[in-house]
């Protein structure tokens, strides 16, 4: 029983009609089953029509692989239309993935050489859509022959083709180079596309083929001139412009010739230069867009560059979004080389800011960046942070991150870079990176003049918010260092505001609680409020009493700190100022970390006198502190009032522990008895003005030698003193190898430095004790 | 390239994704794997191109344009377009030809098709 088989369009409205997926399934696995019949013993006279529906299912997604050997015997046959379904079955169904394909080669070949004009493009259509490299190796000549054929129809097509055998097969570049040069004469458009994207693929695929087709650059100039000033055929003009498809190949083929190349540029230039397209509708720009990105990859002339430049800056201000979009891209190319050019259109970037459309402002915002230079960071940081503040998160980390490193490197005054990142952390403080906390902290260390400014800010800010971790951290370790400029309440250029202890501890503490904080974030909290134990003059039982809490807390950092704060106020308070103490400039970079690591060295190997646990503890607190501030140096030393002989001590002192200051005070001569003498100089550092360090130099000069020298100092309360260990308690007779000692003496109110010694030492076999005041003290050493 | 049947569907399926999101405030680009698409939206038809990423964005756009307003499609709507889609696909191998632009002359192109059309 023969069924009648459903017209095409029969088939398709019934699947149409199907209202759910499992009904349009039954319909389609119902004529698949009539297909499949027919293609076995059907009427070869309706076959194409088997497979026109099939390839109508194919499209909605069905398998349709049965059809594959239908299509080799629809191209098979003579009639025109079995060979178009069967060619389009073959285009849609076949690839060189199965075996199967090979099979249409001596269709096609028969095709090619003895088919209508209709049928060789078909034929050549299907080659070029899913030839693979066998069959265009078998049908290369075919091709060929076909190039020259008088038919401009079935020579546009195997021009194409042959791009397409070139790309799979790069050998036959050498078969389709030679009718090339005779296909550029062609009056016909569409041979002229065809042919010059044919050369254009030659070219980029070797580098012979690029020097040879460097002679028909004028050629090429030509007939790009043709078509520019000529108002020629109506039919391949598009809104005005004429043939724009061919301009734009035209300008492409000439852009590889000239890369590069010197002469062709050349003779490029003036053509170049001749841009009177209309740029009132989108074909005229396209071309003007393409002759850009001509200029500005070949050598061109630099007047023309900034033509170039103009133009994109011209497109920044249409109204059509995509010529944004696309000025806005090739700038960024353009600002590297061009620079000066490109700065004229700044401030029609930073309005793209405000774009709606995501990669528009991200362009937008990458190009602003870049333009950012040292005359006008001012403006275009406010611009960027302004943009910061309501720009979509995924853009914020690349804002916030850029905006920091255009600071760090174009910043006019410190204050000002500051106040940049600050108001970065308070708008955006989760995307940052995570060094800016490490950058911002050393930054505020090094602008000595605005600790104050700074650390009142950064509590202000605090105040508000302790959600933003970097900005916390920042701001707590700054409370820390310069809280006692907090207190103080009198910097001028703030409203001036009293900041009361109670609060600012209540600060730290709510920062320690909060459970937005990082574990992170709750270390530096809680140095920070070791560190107000001493700089604020209240009592410390506040302190204590949080500091005590969290030696139970979960976090085992968190506990060993605060395991050791407690111990340092239970056993080593005498220590804790000293320990406590400003940390000097950090240097960039470490070439601080190997004097450190001898001098943490040498402080371990300090031996018998001082109890083991004293300098565990104080070591591994050298090691919190330098966790705490990275590659700070923190060159505190646990003080030892029991001097000890330890040989490999002599280096510590040959270390600076500050750099020497500007004006030296003269040294003073303090004790003279029989040959032994004591010297005291004076360093007052740069960056500490608190400090004073007092180095004792004992000398002995008589026959007979000083041993079991002790030295030891006291000074007024308000001041803070801490001894080094000394060289040595020998000093050989007659000049021998002095001992020295290093005393180093806090003195933040400058109050006036008064110097009690007391020397022990054995001489001439008797042992001498002296105790003395020290007069005529330097004003210069307490001032 | 080629793809595997089910490939092809999921490419499908991302390129319809992509584009469908986009309103008229977002430029006719997108950036899809390493290529791009240039869209344009007829009424309720998107029609795309994917093409390498130094092309020329505003020329393939101008080709889209180009495409449709041929006049072999007299007034064409959506489903004329699934009722002859191998019509469609004529047309599409008389303006493109290997990835590449290939006739651009609105005339010449409606003359061929309609001497195709006379052979059947």
């Amino acid at each position: 029983m023969v069924v009648p088989s459903l017209k095409l369009q029969d088939l398709i409205e019934e699947i149409r009609g199907a209202r759910t997926q499992a009904q349009e399934r039954e319909v389609i696995q119902k004529e698949c089953a009539h297909i499949r019949a027919s293609f076995r013993d059907g009427d070869p006279m309706l076959r194409h029509r088997q497979l026109a529906k099939l390839l109508y299912v194919h499209m909605l997604g069905y398998p349709a692989h049965f059809g594959q050997m239908e299509c080799l015997k629809l191209i098979a046959s003579s009639r025109f239309t079995d060979k178009r379904v069967g060619y389009l079955g073959a285009m849609l169904l076949l690839d060189e993935r199965h075996d199967a394909h090979l099979l249409i080669t001596n269709s096609i070949k028969n095709d090619l050489s003895q088919g209508i004009q209709p049928v060789q493009g078909l034929a050549l259509c299907t080659l070029s859509t899913m030839g693979s490299a066998e069959m265009c190796r078998d049908l290369a000549t075919e091709v060929e022959k076909l190039l020259l054929q008088p038919s401009p129809y079935v020579r546009k097509k195997a021009i194409l083709t042959a791009v397409h055998m070139i790309r799979k097969v790069p050998e036959l570049s050498n078969v389709f180079l030679p009718p090339c040069a005779k296909l550029l004469h062609e009056r016909h458009h569409g041979i002229l596309l065809g042919t010059i994207t044919l050369i254009t693929e030659l070219c980029e695929r070797s580098p012979e083929a690029l020097r040879h087709f460097r002679k028909v650059v004028p050629q090429l100039a030509q007939i790009l001139r043709t078509l520019v000033t000529t108002g020629c055929s109506t039919e391949h003009s598009i809104s005005g412009v004429s043939d724009p498809f061919l301009q734009v190949q035209i300008l492409r083929l000439l852009r590889i010739l000239g890369r590069n190349h010197e002469e062709s540029s050349e003779t490029m230039n003036d053509l170049l230069a001749q841009t009177n397209t209309d740029t009132s509708r989108n074909a005229g720009n396209a071309v003007l867009f393409e002759t850009v990105l001509t200029i500005m990859d070949i050598r061109s002339a630099a007047g023309l560059r900034v033509l170039a430049v103009n133009i994109l800056g011209r497109f920044l201000h249409n109204s059509d979004r995509n010529i944004r979009y696309v000025a806005l891209t090739s700038l960024l190319r353009l600002v590297q080389s061009d620079h000066s050019a490109v700065q004229r259109h700044r401030p029609t970037v930073v309005e793209c800011l405000q774009e709606t459309d995501a990669s528009l402002s991200r362009r937008a915002l990458e190009l602003s960046l870049a333009l950012v230079n040292g005359s006008n960071v001012r403006a275009m940081m406010q611009e960027l942070q302004a943009f910061l503040e309501s720009c979509p998160p995924d853009l914020r980390a690349d804002c916030a991150s850029g905006i920091l490193l255009a600071a760090e490197r174009f910043a006019p005054t410190k204050r000002w870079h500051i106040d940049t990142i600050l108001h970065v952390l308070t708008t955006a403080g989760t995307h940052v990176r995570d060094d800016a906390v490490a950058n911002l902290t050393r930054l505020i260390g090094g602008a000595q003049e605005l600790h104050a400014y700074s650390v009142r800010r950064l509590y202000n800010a605090l105040a508000e918010d302790i959600s933003q971790q970097p900005l916390v951290q920042v701001a707590a370790w700054c409370i820390g260092e310069y809280g006692d400029l907090l207190l103080q309440g009198n910097f001028e250029e703030i409203e001036p505001l009293q900041v009361e202890e109670e609060e600012v501890l209540a600060l730290l503490e709510k920062v320690l609680q909060s459970h937005m904080s990082l574990p992170a974030t709750r270390g530096y909290a809680l140095t920070a409020l070791m560190k107000l134990s001493t700089r604020l003059r209240g009592d410390n039982n506040r302190i204590r009493q949080v500091v005590s809490i969290y030696g139970s807390c979960l976090d085992v950092e968190l506990q060993q700190r605060a395991v050791e704060y407690d111990t340092l106020f239970r056993k080593y308070d005498h220590m804790r100022a000293a320990i406590l103490e400003k940390m000097p400039l950090v240097e960039q970079g470490d070439p601080q970390v190997d004097e450190e690591v001898q001098e943490s060295k040498a402080a371990a190997q300090l031996s018998e006198a001082a109890p083991a646990p004293t300098e565990s503890q104080a070591s591994q607190l050298l090691d919190l502190l330098d966790l705490l501030d990275g590659a700070s140096g923190n060159a505190q030393h646990p003080p030892l009032l029991d001097p000890s002989p330890g040989g490999a001590l002599v280096h510590l002192l040959d270390l600076p522990c500050a750099p020497p200051p500007p004006a030296p005070i003269p040294d003073l001569k303090v004790f003279e008895r029989e040959g032994v003498q004591l010297n005291l100089s004076f360093i007052r550092p740069s960056e500490n003005p608190a400090l004073l360090l007092i180095i004792v130099t004992a000398t002995n000069s008589s026959e007979s030698d000083v041993t079991h020298f002790i030295c030891q100092a006291a000074v007024p309360k308000s001041l803070q003193l801490q001894l080094q260990a000394p060289s040595g308690n020998t000093v050989p007779a007659r000049g021998g190898l002095p001992i020295t000692q290093l005393f180093r003496i806090l003195n933040p109110n400058k109050a006036p430095l008064r110097l009690k010694l007391r020397l022990t030492y054995n001489h001439f076999g008797q042992s001498v004790q002296e105790i003395f005041e020290v007069n005529n003290l330097p004003v210069e050493s307490w001032q | 390239m080629q793809f595997d049947d089910d490939e092809k569907q999921k490419l499908i399926e991302e390129v319809h994704a992509v584009v469908t999101v986009r309103d008229a405030k977002h430029t006719n680009f997108v950036e899809f794997r390493n290529f791009k698409i240039i869209y344009r939206r007829y009424a309720g038809l998107y029609f795309c191109i994917c093409v390498d990423v130094n092309d020329n964005n505003l020329a393939y756009l101008e080709a889209i344009h180009n495409f449709v307003l041929n006049e072999y499609f007299h007034n064409v709507c959506e489903l004329d377009l699934v009722f002859n889609f191998y019509k469609v696909y004529t047309v599409v191998d008389e303006m493109f030809l290997a990835g590449e632009i290939r006739e651009t002359s609105q005339t010449k192109v409606l003359k061929q098709l309609l001497m195709l059309q006379s052979l059947e």
